[in-house]
């Protein structure tokens, strides 16, 4: 079974699991397109984990198979979208993102494990989808795209795909200690009319079933994944937003410093993970 | 029950000060053990709520439904249940129920079904189904109401007695 889809097995692995994990991730090697990938390493220092997983490994051999492969991933019809707009001129500029980075391959590689970054201009840590749209507002000189919309979709994906198999490794201190220590007071705060927090999803009951999901750490390396559930791509603050709509609570506002903040505690707990965008989750 | 605290008619959610006024008046005639009591109103003491909240006795079989509804108590989402092996998708958060009338009495399992941190302690997952005070940020369609209703609590009540190994 395993074999006929392509996904490789490892005995080896299996041993180490969580105390309170009863249905563990499996022991799949995540190897897209002959690139072997890393979805499982030591956690960071200073982590709740021994053991950190990709969200991959607790996907069916039916979903995972669908990541392996571009021609299969349906992330790539957007990835393909992405492609078109780099290479189209708009705004007052005239120019396309293209005329002013080059080949993207290049220009845009590495970005993605290392967000959110910190911004001296605006003082702030800024996200993927905000470092896009504040080029395109004042060099491209056109209009912002909103963070949900199909363009920004299709760019995230793709400048994402320019550091596939790099590991995440985010900024933690100078200015962003405080960032990260805010993101780390919403991860573990309790909200919602269920009362819950991130941590008790994904830190104390990973590999547990709720329901009918497989509960995986939570690790946000695949982003914006495409899901079966979206039928399409979908940002890390939509996840978020709808991780919290399912306990009950007012989600925080995409692009707002709430979830960047998120954003930038959850990426440094999977510091090592490889960038696997565009992932493919149920 | 401290009856003067906490009487209120009609749903947990209704719950307004004039109600309250009106149920103590019309209880009084009544006599003990028939009103509902309100989320903010229901006494644990070390783990145990001695008393029904609701007017009505539980039904075991409407209980069997409230457990396994997703949209109510969905204690399925985090508990299996032998009983309900009809249903898919059993969870495996916390321990499975079977035998839990054998584990905990009728007042204990209403703690636990009110406000589990007051039996479990504050780290929990478990929600509190009868509870409205000290939660942060709830959405605005479920703002100031329980996740169960009193009769809904007293209901699975009688179903999770029934469930004995
Ligand atoms: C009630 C349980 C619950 C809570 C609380 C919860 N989540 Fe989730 N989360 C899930 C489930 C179920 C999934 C889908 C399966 C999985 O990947 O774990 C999920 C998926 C995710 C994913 C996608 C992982 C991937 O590999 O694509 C991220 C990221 C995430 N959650 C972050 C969060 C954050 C941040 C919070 C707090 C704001 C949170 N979750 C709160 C249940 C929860
Ligand atoms: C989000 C998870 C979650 C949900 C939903 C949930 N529970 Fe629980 N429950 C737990 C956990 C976890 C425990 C074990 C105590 C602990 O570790 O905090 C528990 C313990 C219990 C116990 C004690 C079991 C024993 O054998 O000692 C009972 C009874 C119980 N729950 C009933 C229910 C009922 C009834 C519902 C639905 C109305 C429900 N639970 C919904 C997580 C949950």
């Amino acid at each position: 079974m395993k074999k006929s889809i392509g996904l490789i097995g490892s005995a080896a692995i299996a041993a180490i699991v969580a105390a309170s994990a009863v249905a563990d991730p499996d022991d799949n090697n995540l190897v897209i397109e002959g690139q072997s990938l890393v979805s499982e390493t030591t956690a960071p220092e200073g982590s709740a984990f021994e053991i950190i997983y990709s969200g991959w490994r607790f996907r069916s051999p039916e979903t995972q198979v669908l990541e392996t492969d571009d021609f299969e991933n349906p992330g790539m019809v957007a990835v393909e979208y992405g492609y078109e707009l780099w290479e189209t001129a708009a705004g007052s500029s005239g120019k396309s993102c293209a005329d002013c980075h080059g080949a993207i391959e290049e220009s845009m590689s590495g970005l993605r494990a290392g967000l959110p970054k910190w911004d001296e201009a605006a003082g702030k840590p800024l996200s993927l989808e905000h470092l896009i749209n504040r080029s395109i507002k004042e060099h491209q000189g056109a209009d912002a795209w909103k963070w949900e919309s199909a363009e920004m979709l299709a760019m995230t994906a793709l400048i994402g795909l320019q550091s596939r198999g790099m590991p995440l490794d985010v900024q933690t201190d100078g200015p962003m200690a405080d960032w990260y220590e805010r993101g780390k007071e919403l991860y573990y705060a309790r909200v919602g009319q269920l009362d819950m927090a991130c941590a008790n999803c994904h830190e104390d009951n990973w590999g547990n079933m709720i329901r009918a999901d497989h509960l995986s750490q939570g690790q946000i390396n695949g982003f914006p994944t495409y899901r079966l559930k979206w039928q399409g791509l979908g940002s890390i603050h939509r996840r978020f937003k709808g991780c919290m709509k399912q306990i009950r609570a007012t989600p925080y506002k995409p692009g707002g410093d709430e979830f960047t903040a998120l954003e930038l505690y959850v990426a440094s707990r999977g510091e090592g993970l490889s960038v696997e965008t565009p992932a493919v989750r149920q | 029950m401290n009856r003067t605290m906490s009487l209120v008619c009609g749903s947990a959610q209704k719950w307004t000060a004039a109600i309250t006024v009106g149920a103590l008046a019309a209880a009084s005639l009544m006599g003990p053990a028939s009103a509902e009591v309100g989320p903010d109103d229901v006494k644990i003491d070390d783990g145990v709520v001695a008393q029904p909240i609701a007017d009505q006795p539980g039904d075991a079989a409407a209980g069997r439904e409230w457990a396994s509804g997703r949209k109510l108590g969905n204690c399925l989402a985090c508990h299996a249940i032998s009983d309900l092996s009809e249903l898919p998708f059993h969870g495996e958060v916390g321990p499975p129920l079977d035998g839990v009338a054998d584990r905990w009495s009728a007042e204990e399992l209403r703690a636990i079904l009110v406000n589990s941190k007051t039996v479990f302690g504050d780290q929990t997952i478990m929600p509190a189904f009868y509870r409205t005070a000290g939660l942060n940020k709830v959405a605005d369609d479920f703002a100031g109401k329980t996740i169960l209703s009193a009769q809904q609590i007293e209901d699975i009540i009688a179903y999770l007695l029934t469930l004995k190994e």
